[in-house]
């Protein structure tokens, strides 16, 4: 693999990417689409949401990119709200819906790298993205 | 003459059930230092006598999978066998600039982050193989976190049986409230691993999801 400096940060950008960017890519390439995005020093707002196994391997995929790119720390990433807020269980049975229906429109996620979002702290009622300073 | 082949022939029946009595592989899972260890260490301890793994205030102490075999939990004079196992504290970012603030010496700490992200990538791996999970959480912390939420969407995909823990609940700032209103569908026991606290419940609820299990 390339080994990529990410260098100091002198600014970013938060870009919206729309469903249909990645409705039609697979996992694997949704995920290299986030990433590449999130290496340029980007917040990504993502309209709707990831599948819960592509959640996980963004996950997996990003700690395998702290070893190999230099001054990557890692994401941070949230996702707020969508279909059946009420309650985690109706959260994943309409997700199984989306799965078919692809993205459950009424969500957005969230992702920035770790270097520039320490954290995204969300409770039921509000979200709040804390920068690095 | 007739009398012991009747025993012998209950002894094999016995010992055929025992033998075939599934193990259940039953995960532990949760964000860095909620207390994984510490919980599996209190129930090897319980009932095999000895610990499985070293606990730290550092992160990311466990970052590797770790396991024990043939685990027999008793409770009200039911046993079940399990396979515990412990995995490595699932995080979205590693720095090992972090772990300089426990006075990790710098090329430990930078050796450390690197395993811990490898211990990340081998607990996301390990979820295919669990037949029940019990999800960790500290209960002084903030439960709406992306990362919980993504594990127990991953084993409810899976259909893997969960039980939430949550943890430290001898902390003043423990809030097991704001951690049953997160996951109002799961069952959620408040236990101390650190001081052995309400683990009565926690084995009552490890055999209530067990029946769960496929």
């Amino acid at each position: 693999m390339v080994k990529k400096n990410l260098g100091k940060i002198k600014g970013f950008t938060i870009q919206f990417l729309p469903y249909t960017e990645i409705k039609g890519l697979n996992s694997t390439e949704r995920i290299k689409k986030i990433l590449g995005i999130v290496l340029n020093n980007n917040i990504v707002i993502l309209q709707g949401r990831l599948k819960t196994e592509e959640e996980a391997r963004l996950i997996g995929d990003t700690m395998a990119m702290i070893d190999h790119v230099k001054n990557f720390k890692g994401i941070e990433l949230a996702v707020i709200g969508g279909n059946g807020n009420n309650g985690f269980f109706s959260r994943a049975k309409q997700n199984l819906a989306n799965a078919i229906a692809g993205g459950d429109m009424g969500a957005v996620t969230i992702i920035g790298p770790a270097t520039i979002v320490k954290e995204i702290k969300k409770n039921p009622k509000k979200i709040e993205l804390l920068l690095e300073k | 003459m007739a009398m012991k082949m009747l025993q012998n022939f209950f002894k094999k029946i016995f010992s055929n059930i025992f033998k075939n009595k599934k193990e259940i592989k039953l995960g532990f899972y949760g964000p860095p230092n909620a207390g994984k260890t510490s919980l599996v260490n209190r129930i090897c301890k319980d009932f095999t006598g000895e610990e499985l793994g070293s606990v730290s205030k550092v992160p990311h102490e466990t970052r590797n999978v770790q396991f024990k075999e043939k685990v027999e939990i008793s409770y009200k004079g039911s046993t079940l066998v399990f396979k515990i196992i412990d995995t490595p504290g699932i995080a979205t970012k590693i720095d090992y600039e972090d772990f300089l603030k426990y006075r990790v010496p710098k090329q430990e700490a930078k050796k450390r982050a690197k395993e811990a992200t490898q211990g990340v990538v081998e607990s996301i791996k390990w979820l295919d193989d669990m037949d029940m999970v019990v999800i960790v959480l500290d209960a002084t912390e903030n439960p709406y976190n992306q990362v919980n939420i993504t594990i127990i969407g991953n084993l409810v995909a899976r259909k893997i049986p969960v039980l939430i823990v949550a943890n430290k609940v001898d902390l003043r700032k423990a809030d097991i409230k704001k951690i049953e209103s997160a996951f109002p569908e799961y069952d959620v026991v408040g236990i101390s691993a650190k001081f052995g606290k309400n683990l009565e419940e926690f084995y009552e609820s490890i055999f209530k999801v067990s029946k769960k299990v496929k």
